[in-house]
């Protein structure tokens, strides 16, 4: 919950909602990038970003390396696994 | 060194765990004691077991002190016991995280409510319980919103949400805390021996490093934002101690990869206009805390739980032979609490230490052995 899971921006899924489809390591899921957006950054220019996800929510834009070895660490921590298995299973549809 | 070659940058560990030793000898002699150094964060915590670095520092003269930063573990009995009755409710969905099914109140945990045929469901965010709210539009689906500021946007952007759409049948039972008080707090406790702190990596992504100023002006203690790598918790304690032997008090920040000086604005204007301090919150081990709590302003009453349904609120004290006040505080060490892995384990905790992986307890549990290896394993721990 605190330390958050490193994905990628693959598309927007609701731009007025602010709502970005996200990939973490293969899972895919729908997040909300209000947090991320502003005037210089705007909802279209997202797709692409690495971003620190938690709770559903991207909270700060990451660079590639970060996002690397953010997720090994997490591995490391034994705490990926289940934050990605909460995510996969927690998909709304 | 034991865990050297597990680090990134074995060479880095090495020197930075060499100029920790050489800096932290004249601090604690002129002490008198070993310095104490609070890592706020439970993520902190946990790379510190996990990395072993407690026993590849000189143990006899420097100490961490595991903070209150895990929401789980400080999670008052009572509050256990709201999410347990708001669950049996009738018609209610109750939400929660992961984590917090198993933190044990008066009357059991949410897990064993769950059995008893409460309808208790785990998310992952809680945009999943605005979810369920939408494809259950005949039941009430609450949300047990909780975590310091970190997750606090993500409710507080969740109600917007709902907001906006006009979703009626979702609240949130919040118990969001704040960090700053309770710091504050732990400063003003007279049993305390602080010297410096290691401040929280993701509550500092959403509030900035302002808000620790007083920490540094007031109380005349270092603090060093820091990342979650062994290397950033390394090199965040030498720039505590690096503060502290040139006289320095100052808030410096090792994450600025990820934690800009005014946080994360867009986050904070949306906790801003959803959230207000409540005057105290109540928390497991260290009592009641000015300001230390949020709750949902008047104009989202109609999402609020508390409104919304009769919560019986009841103050329930800890358990006689928990001890976790006194951990939080830094008084006494996990395996020193009287029940420690005796009545209190991971699989049965008695507090709530015990339950999360952040929690100092469940830390020291799952890690002790490898702390309590044997003399000969230890020694190749020096560099
Ligand atoms: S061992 Fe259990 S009761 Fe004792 S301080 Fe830790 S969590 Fe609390």
């Amino acid at each position: 919950m605190c330390l958050g899971i490193p994905g990628r921006i693959v598309a927007i899924a609701h731009a007025e909602h602010k709502l970005a489809m996200v990939d973490v390591c293969g899972v895919q899921r729908q997040i909300n990038i209000a947090c991320i957006v502003n005037d210089e950054h705007p909802v279209q220019s997202c797709v692409g970003d690495w971003v620190l996800v938690h709770v559903g929510f991207a909270m700060s834009r990451i660079n590639e390396e970060e996002a690397r070895l953010t997720l090994e660490l997490l591995t490391e921590l034994g705490e990926a696994q289940a934050e990605i298995e909460a995510m996969r299973e927690s998909q709304p549809v | 060194m034991r865990f050297a070659d597990e680090f990134r940058d074995p060479e880095k560990a090495r020197t930075l765990i060499a100029e920790i030793e050489r800096l932290v000898v004249p601090l604690s002699a002129a002490r008198g004691r070993p310095l104490q150094i609070m890592e706020v964060c439970g993520g902190h915590t946990h790379t510190i077991f996990r990395y072993g670095l407690k026993t590849m520092l000189p143990e006899k003269t420097l100490e961490f002190v595991h903070g209150p930063g895990c929401p789980v573990c400080v999670l008052p009995m009572g509050r256990v016991d709201d999410c347990v009755a708001l669950a049996q409710i009738p018609n209610v969905i109750f939400t929660t995280f992961g984590d917090a099914m198993r933190v044990p109140g008066s009357k059991g945990s949410l897990l064993q409510a769950k059995a008893g045929g409460a309808d208790v469901r785990m998310v992952y965010s809680p945009l999943d319980a605005l979810e369920l709210a939408r494809k259950n539009p005949q039941r009430e689906v609450i949300f047990f919103a909780l975590g310091f500021e970190t997750t606090m946007p993500s409710t507080a952007l969740t109600v917007l949400q709902a907001k906006r759409e006009g979703i009626r049948n979702f609240s949130l039972f919040c118990n969001h805390i704040t960090i700053i008080p309770t710091i504050k707090a732990i400063l003003d406790s007279p049993e305390l021996t602080l010297d410096g702190f290691l401040g929280p990596g993701h509550v500092s992504m959403v509030i900035g490093n302002r808000p620790y100023d007083f920490i540094a002006k007031r109380y005349g203690k270092p603090i060093v934002i820091a990342g979650f790598e062994p290397l950033d918790v390394l090199q965040s304690l030498w720039m505590v101690l690096k503060q502290l032997s040139e006289g320095r008090c100052e808030v410096e920040n090792q994450y600025q990869r990820v934690v800009a000086e005014g946080g994360n604005a867009q986050a904070l204007a949306a906790v801003g206009e959803v959230f207000e301090l409540r005057e105290f919150f109540e928390w497991r081990g260290l009592g009641s805390i000015d300001h230390s709590g949020v709750r949902l302003r008047a104009a989202f009453a109609e999402y609020d739980a508390e409104r919304k349904f009769i919560v019986p609120n009841l103050k329930i004290a800890d358990p006689k032979s928990c001890q976790c006040g006194e951990v939080l505080k830094g008084v006494i060490k996990p395996n020193q609490c009287k029940v420690f892995g005796t009545a209190c384990t991971p699989e049965k905790p008695l507090g709530s230490l015990m339950v999360s992986s952040e929690g100092a307890c469940a830390a020291y549990y799952q890690y002790g052995r490898i702390e309590m290896k044997p003399r000969g394993e230890t020694e190749k721990v020096t560099p």
